[in-house]
């Protein structure tokens, strides 16, 4: 092999393994970020994992919502009004549109006692829009238009972490 | 009437980019079609800016026959956000797209004298091509113009109170300003590849348009974090939200090819390159126009449902796309240049900045596609969090940083080891000053530490060298530019490593009277009250804020808003904005016996990572008034350029 030619082949080589090296630490970390969605039948039957960060949803129960006298403390139970339900602790602020009746989305971990303690909690954004993971449950088709199509409308929820958007989106 | 004139506009508009495109493309040598289709551009333009007047006025007059007005505003609302609810839904946002497009046209043929007529005329072809994909758009699938008749009702839905602010009246033009003006790289790129001409005078042309694309896009996304931090009420300023990820891709590709243009201006390498990252940072921009205006992001079920949109763009981007890189295959590569440099050369730094952003650019596209793979493929669904991004980002920063600080003294092609002696004492001072501050203000980790250090390395090596060239009379315009916008990268990663490690944050009950403690100062709230907006009720929250000795008193008052029209809550943050810091208050919701819960935050350090943004276009703008872009009649020199190392 003449030089030139040795000297690109180990460029694509030197190429190609950052580029696998890349992807594997892409997919490596961003298994390890990752959280499922899990509806209230597969938080009830056990099929959500326990101690694992996850994302469930529900609708909240009516009455259940119970605020602590003392502190930012709260409880709630959400339900698919369908026979399956947990309760959900949470501390802090609740979004802008939780009320009980509402679909509400939380993240956090599940207890080997079946509670779920919340470290965030994510309401319909608007009242046009819903976490598609949540019309899915209320049996809305999704997207029946996407409505007057603003998908990732800012949520006002008091977790930063989890609010998107922005108007350009509109 | 004047709706039914603006969709004529509009349907006017699209024929004429129809023979622009034409006459651009297939007969780009005759004269006569040359001038022909320079006047089709500023028809192109004219008729979308009557069309997109015909839409304000629609708001103007609250003409609620029309869908979009009806959708978009009411009677109630101020006269500044009738206007700009014209871009606050999709429709008439990209009616705005399109008149963005036309604008960029035009300022082409402004300054087409500078570029061999044919040359100019294939690009306006290119142009014109792009913008009948738009308009054709617009008509079909999304026209703002279509009537409610005879059911018109007779109010408005109202403008989404989050989107009635100042932000979003500034902040969509200038993110979309930048957008589509990638369009004017990726059509001269294409245009070169037609005529075989890719030479460092066709970089130097390019930097110009690139520059300004790249810095409106800073600004816009600037604005976004702005506005996302005062408006959504909960002091986050980035959520790798897949809207903000959409705008994030095409700036990194964009920086990148900011940087290999550079190279390619004066060493006449990169050429292949550069030309790919050109095609690769307009594809993004429409590759962000697919995620966010599709559905898809709501759900992969919502787009198979409702496709219109969705498959339309994707079509279009598959067009673009492939038909450029097809071109870019059959041309690129020809007439290649062998010119060699040392790893100590800035070549090879250019070469690290753009393997940077193209790692970047892969991080991003992968956290946001990934959840709409995943469902696609599964119907499971996911989301991927900050650490995922933060893994990748604070390392390549950080790389990125260090790499930043060596560039004021390299030369083109190599430069002897031993004139970095002032790098490394700058090194030294700034790891002094890291660890100083690691001590006394006790960071969370290390890595605020060298963040620190990194920044405050990259300062001091850019202002020695700024201060050195401007005593000897030499600081050209390219050169400031450079310099400030290097400097604003700093500050802005200064701020972010700063901002999100030292920042406290509590949520606390509050009762009328009660005092709160936070970041040195401390908080009482003097009570709850009723107030009364233009379009809306608040609960205003007054707040008082001491430091502990009970100095340097302020007020903050959040309010908790419900708008009239939609019933829509909204949280209105007091925000007491400083250059070192700021105070962040938020009122959550009502409690039982009059307490409230509120959110309390100190940010310090927070605004630097917006004015280090800021200062990073403003650096890409100064660049461009550099002496040798400056308007030249004939200028279209037909070899290759290249000037000696600055």
């Amino acid at each position: 092999m003449n030089p030139k030619r040795k000297q690109r082949l180990y460029l694509t080589v030197f190429l190609l393994l950052v580029a696998a090296g890349v992807t594997a630490l892409l997919i490596q970390i961003s298994g390890e970020n990752m959280n499922m969605f899990y509806p209230p039948a597969d938080v009830v039957s056990g099929k959500a994992p326990v101690a694992q960060t996850l994302r469930a949803g529900g609708m909240v129960q009516d009455g259940s919502v119970m605020r602590s006298g003392e502190d930012l403390g709260v409880s709630f139970i959400l339900t698919d009004h369908q026979g399956a339900e947990f309760s959900v602790q949470y501390t802090g602020i609740l979004p802008d549109l939780f009320r009980e009746g509402q679909g509400i989305l939380v993240e956090g971990q599940l207890s080997a006692g079946g509670v779920f303690y919340a470290t965030e909690v994510l309401a319909k954004h608007d009242e046009n829009y819903m976490p598609p993971e949540l019309m899915e449950l209320q049996g809305i088709k999704p997207g029946a238009k996407p409505p007057s199509s603003m998908p990732g409308y800012p949520s006002a929820s008091p977790d930063s972490r989890s609010a998107p958007s922005y108007p350009h989106d509109s | 009437m004047i709706p039914e004139l603006g969709n004529f506009a509009l349907t006017l508009a699209g024929v004429l980019a129809l023979g622009g495109a034409g006459m651009g493309l297939l007969a780009p040598l005759d004269e006569v079609l040359q001038r022909s289709a320079m006047s089709m551009v500023l028809g192109q333009w004219a008729f979308s800016f009557l069309a997109f007047a015909a839409l304000v006025y629609a708001f103007a007059v609250d003409d609620f026959s029309v869908a979009y007005v009806a959708n978009q505003s009411n009677t109630l609302l101020p006269w500044y956000y009738k206007v700009s609810a014209a871009w606050g839904g999709h429709e008439g946002s990209f009616l705005l797209w399109i008149l963005i497009m036309g604008s960029w046209m035009l300022a082409f043929c402004l300054r087409s004298s500078q570029y061999p007529q044919h040359f100019t005329t294939r690009t306006l072809g290119i142009l014109s091509l792009l913008n009948l994909g738009f308009i054709c758009f617009a008509l079909f699938t999304s026209n703002p113009f279509m009537r409610l008749l005879p059911l018109t009702p007779a109010d408005g839905a109202d403008l989404n109170p989050l989107l009635q602010d100042f932000g979003l009246i500034v902040h969509p033009p200038l993110l979309y300003a930048g957008y589509v003006g990638l369009a004017i790289p990726f059509a001269l790129a294409v245009a070169a590849l037609m005529e075989g001409r890719v030479d460092a005078t066709w970089a130097r042309w390019c930097r110009t348009w690139t520059n300004m694309a790249w810095a409106f896009l800073t600004c816009g996304i600037t604005l976004g974090s702005w506005w996302a931090y005062y408006e959504l009420g909960w002091g986050g300023w980035w959520f790798w939200d897949p809207v903000e990820n959409a705008s994030f891709m095409p700036w990194l590709a964009a920086t990148a090819l900011v940087h290999s243009l550079s190279v390619m201006e004066n060493r006449g390498t990169f050429k292949s390159w550069t030309l790919l990252l050109a095609i690769t940072a307009f594809s993004f921009s429409l590759l962000g126009a697919f995620i966010v205006r599709s559905g898809v992001l709501t759900s992969v079920h919502s787009f198979a449902v409702d496709p219109e949109r969705g498959m339309y763009i994707l079509i279009f981007l598959a067009l673009v796309v492939g038909g450029s890189l097809s071109l870019y295959a059959a041309r690129a590569g020809q007439g290649k240049v062998k010119v060699g440099y040392s790893m100590l050369s800035r070549e090879f730094f250019m070469l690290v900045n753009n393997v940077v952003m193209v790692v970047s650019l892969a991080v991003v596209l992968w956290g946001t596609l990934a959840p709409i793979g995943y469902e696609a493929l599964t119907g499971g669904r996911i989301s991927i969090g900050t650490p995922f991004f933060n893994a990748f980002f604070v390392p390549l920063g950080m790389a990125l940083l260090a790499a930043l600080a060596f560039l004021p003294v390299l030369n083109w092609k190599r430069t002897r080891a031993e004139t970095l002696g002032s790098v490394y004492q700058a090194l030294a001072i700034a790891a002094v000053l890291g660890v100083l501050l690691w001590f006394v203000l006790d960071p969370a980790s290390v890595a605020v530490a060298s963040a620190v250090a990194l920044s405050a390395w990259v300062v001091l090596t850019h202002g020695q060298q700024l201060l050195s060239r401007w005593r000897r009379g030499r600081l050209p315009a390219a050169y400031l530019g450079m310099t400030l916008a290097h400097l604003g990268f700093a500050m802005a990663t200064l701020g972010i490593a700063v901002t999100s490690t030292q920042s406290t944050e509590s949520d606390v009950r509050m009762t009328p009277s009660s005092t709160v403690e936070l970041a040195g100062q401390r908080g009482t709230v003097t009570g709850v009250k009723d107030v009364q907006g233009p379009n809306y009720k608040a609960q205003q929250g007054v707040f008082i804020l001491t430091e502990l000795d009970g100095s340097d008193a302020y007020e903050l008052r959040p309010e908790k808003r419900q708008y009239l029209a939609g019933g829509n809550v909204m949280t209105e943050a007091g925000i007491a904005a400083g250059f070192f810091a700021d105070t962040y208050i938020s009122l959550g919701e009502p409690l039982d016996g009059g307490a409230w819960a509120v959110r309390l935050h100190h940010k310090p350090l927070v605004r630097w990572v917006w004015l280090g943004a800021l200062l990073m276009a403003l650096g890409g703008i100064v660049a461009v008034f550099d002496k040798r872009y400056a308007r030249r009649r004939k200028a279209a020199a037909d070899h290759v350029v290249l000037t000696p190392s600055s």
